[in-house]
């Protein structure tokens, strides 16, 4: 199980390219058709794109898991946070720094909560943007 | 969004979604970068305790966003939270809401809280959640 050790621990940074072939790739998957973001170089990205971005380009896009021990059968999406500081544009190059924030035992142990924080800049380092996801482990009952 | 200022208590987002089908949590898993096989390989998710496989919260919460950028847009987006309440199923067919609950203050300039949420067909909420906006 995982426990308080965690909390500071930080993972691989990964560095994501907003590319417009992948970005319309996720736009049709999701029906968007706002002209707003095919709008080619600086146009804009949806508001949940950074969450893909990070995972896509990832070397090891479950690395938190696997270094933590967690099953992925297991974990569930609790919450996802982001807040926006400045605008991310098709061509930037992000780079994305995830850390451990807390992680809090639920139900007498039945359930652990797991924060990560996300720190984003771009290829300028202008701090673009915060991300917190919060993923909850769902434990082994002892049988 | 630019022009007129809303109201406490005003429905600014509205949107509803096909229903989601295995093939898009297939095409979700490459758009997304997220290759979890719990939304895709039905023994996975059995295995893990699940009847089949269900959709990517950031699925869900993709679509909430779409909404959301519909009616304002995504430079006028300072936050976007939300709470995954419950698992949605495949076949759901999605509604987003979102409905302005406060005028503030902050960072030096006005904005307006929403509270959004999104329900499937059977009124079920899914995802709770909030964004403040600029105004």
């Amino acid at each position: 199980m995982v426990d308080q050790s965690a909390v500071g621990r930080s993972f691989t940074p990964v560095t994501a390219r907003v590319e417009p072939g992948r970005l319309r790739f996720f736009l049709d998957t999701l029906g968007e058709t706002n002209p707003l973001y095919r709008g080619g170089a600086a146009a804009p990205v949806p508001p949940t794109y950074l969450f893909c971005l990070e995972m896509m380009d990832a070397a090891e896009p479950f690395e938190f898991l696997t270094a933590l021990g967690i099953d992925l059968a297991r974990v569930l999406h609790g919450e996802q946070r982001f807040d926006y500081h400045a605008p991310v544009v098709i061509g930037d190059t992000l780079t994305f720094r995830p850390r451990v924030t807390s992680v809090t035992e639920k139900k007498g142990g039945a359930m652990t909560l797991i924060v990560v924080e996300t720190a984003v800049t771009n290829q300028a380092g202008i701090h673009v943007a915060d991300t917190l996801r919060t993923i909850v482990v769902r434990n082994a009952r002892p049988s | 969004m630019s022009s007129s200022v809303p109201a406490v208590g005003d429905r600014i987002v509205h949107k509803e979604f096909p229903p989601i089908s295995r093939h898009r949590l297939a095409l979700y898993c490459g758009a997304s970068g997220d290759h979890n096989p719990i939304h895709v390989d039905i023994d996975f998710a059995k295995q893990a305790g699940f009847p089949d496989v269900f959709a990517h919260g950031m699925l869900v919460m993709g679509y909430l966003g779409q909404a959301l950028t519909d009616a304002v847009s995504p430079s006028r987006i300072r936050s976007f939270s939300t709470r995954f309440a419950a698992i949605t199923q495949l076949g759901a067919a999605l509604t987003c809401e979102g409905t302005v609950t406060d005028l503030i203050e902050q960072g030096g300039e006005k904005r307006a809280k929403l509270a959004l949420t999104t329900k499937d067909q059977n009124g079920e909420i899914k995802l709770a959640g909030e964004a403040i906006i600029a105004l």
